[in-house]
């Protein structure tokens, strides 16, 4: 145990340097996730057929593809393609595009559980589809949509690892460097969980209380 | 200044509407009674364009209503609807219920349509509830919340989609009063309604409908008390007494 502490006093400063590459990732693939899962929940919902078949067969696309391998092709085929982008470019939009589809799931399942006599009321005073979905749909989409919205961000959090795959240092992949040169492993990858598990326990609270106010009505 | 003229309508196999033609002049309150699945409500929703029709023509002030197209807008903004359901915003307050139509849609000045709004309210009797939520209050007070969101639209008619088949008994009596009241002001009115003492009191006309057409129809009085059809005298003999 004594070992452990002073493992950790030491390694911490490096492992720190992960922590803020795994925030960036996550925050940079989530906020793309959710601008293009509402663009493709937008086109599945416009009731525009061509849209909604483009919409549905990307995101089948998306989710048939594992994520590690989206990673691949984005940092190490693209180039090829004249197409290069650093491994955190790449990290952010392959997290963020495997996440859309599930991010778009979600949101089309908020939108459609809103009551069909909202809609009507909105549009039996004059409103049309966009004003609609502003003023009316998304406004109490979000309540429902929130609880699982917190979710994908804890498993976006612990998926950015993968980004180690492509030789972003964050922090899975800081551990493993440290463990592999002084091979502490027990203190290293024990340090590695107790810093996801920190970071996770705050999603994990909002997330309860996106579930009360949910519930709340 | 609403005229339907020979409008069909189907729902996959089944016709609901087999040939109406009907029209509603200015200042006129129509009640359109008829049992359930008789098409009275698909009616109404086709005249807002709520619901799209197969054949035939409907003209709203000289306005052909067509759905699909961008005048469709403006038809809704001069005949407004009262659902069964009330259907009011549950995540916006009363007043802001009320004004939304006018603020977003018809983009009228904030302060006006703020003061109108409150005016309305007072009008149907829940001024005190106009920061409230809808939730908070009882469906008869909600179906009032909503007759003042139609008015808000400064409508030339407000159509009435069975307004009191959701309420508890006791309720429906502030809901007929509000609604009574704007006859007497002189709205153009239609109004689909199991409520045969309103229609007796307070329509000028009451058209009969069964398996989506115009069985009978004539001022309000007459076809109530006495019926020519053999089937209108069935189906009022049936709601008048059930026993």
């Amino acid at each position: 145990m004594k070992g452990f502490w002073h493992d950790a006093v030491e390694f911490f400063p490096i492992l720190m340097s992960g922590v803020a590459l795994t925030i960036i990732v996550t925050i940079g693939s989530l906020l793309l996730s959710t601008v293009l899962g509402l663009i493709w929940a937008m086109m599945r919902v416009s009731g525009i057929k061509v849209l909604s078949m483009l919409s549905a067969s990307l995101i089948n696309v998306i989710r048939g593809i594992p994520i590690i391998v989206l990673l691949f092709y984005l940092y190490f085929v693209m180039p090829d393609l004249g197409v290069t982008l650093s491994a955190l470019q790449a990290a952010i939009l392959g997290l963020g595009i495997a996440y859309s589809a599930y991010q778009a799931e979600n949101f089309r399942a908020g939108i459609e559980a809103i009551d069909k006599g909202q809609i009507e009321a909105a549009q039996s005073i004059g409103m049309g589809w966009w004003l609609t979905m502003r003023r009316v749909v998304l406004p109490q989409a979000v309540r429902i949509v929130l609880p699982p919205y917190g979710n994908v961000m804890i498993m976006m959090l612990k998926d950015s690892s993968q980004a180690s795959t492509i030789t972003v240092a964050e922090l899975a992949l800081q551990g493993k460097l440290i463990a592999s040169s002084t091979f502490k492993n027990t203190s290293v990858f024990t340090l590695v969980a107790l810093m996801y598990l920190t970071m996770s326990i705050p999603l994990i609270l909002l997330v309860r209380h996106f579930e009360k106010r949910a519930g709340k009505k | 200044m609403i005229e339907l003229t020979d409008v069909h309508k189907s729902f996959g196999q089944n016709e609901v509407l087999k040939g109406i033609t009907a029209s509603v002049q200015k200042g006129e309150v129509v009640c359109i009674i008829g049992p359930s699945g008789s098409g009275k409500s698909t009616i109404l929703r086709c005249i807002n364009g709520l619901e799209s029709y197969d054949r035939g023509e409907i003209n709203v002030e000289g306005l052909k209503v067509d759905r699909d197209a961008p005048s469709i807008v403006k038809v809704r903004t001069q005949v407004s609807m009262v659902f069964q359901r009330f259907n009011l915003f549950p995540h916006r307050t009363v007043l802001e219920n009320v004004v939304e139509g006018p603020l977003f849609v018809k983009k009228e000045p904030h302060a006006q349509v703020l003061e109108r709004g409150r005016a309305l309210l007072g009008q149907v009797g829940l001024a005190e509830k106009a920061d409230a939520h809808p939730p908070q209050l009882s469906g008869g007070q909600q179906q009032r919340v909503a007759i003042a969101r139609a008015l808000a639209m400064q409508p030339k008619a407000i159509l009435f989609d069975e307004p009191t088949s959701a309420l508890d008994p006791e309720l429906v009596g502030d809901v007929l009063g509000v609604m009574r009241k704007l006859a007497d002001d002189g709205m153009t009115m239609v109004v689909v309604t199991h409520e045969m003492g309103f229609a007796r009191d307070v329509a000028d006309r009451v058209l009969f409908i069964d398996g989506g057409v115009i069985v009978e129809q004539g001022p309000a009085k007459a076809l109530l008390n006495q019926p020519q059809h053999p089937r209108t005298q069935d189906f009022l003999r049936r709601v008048l007494h059930p026993l």
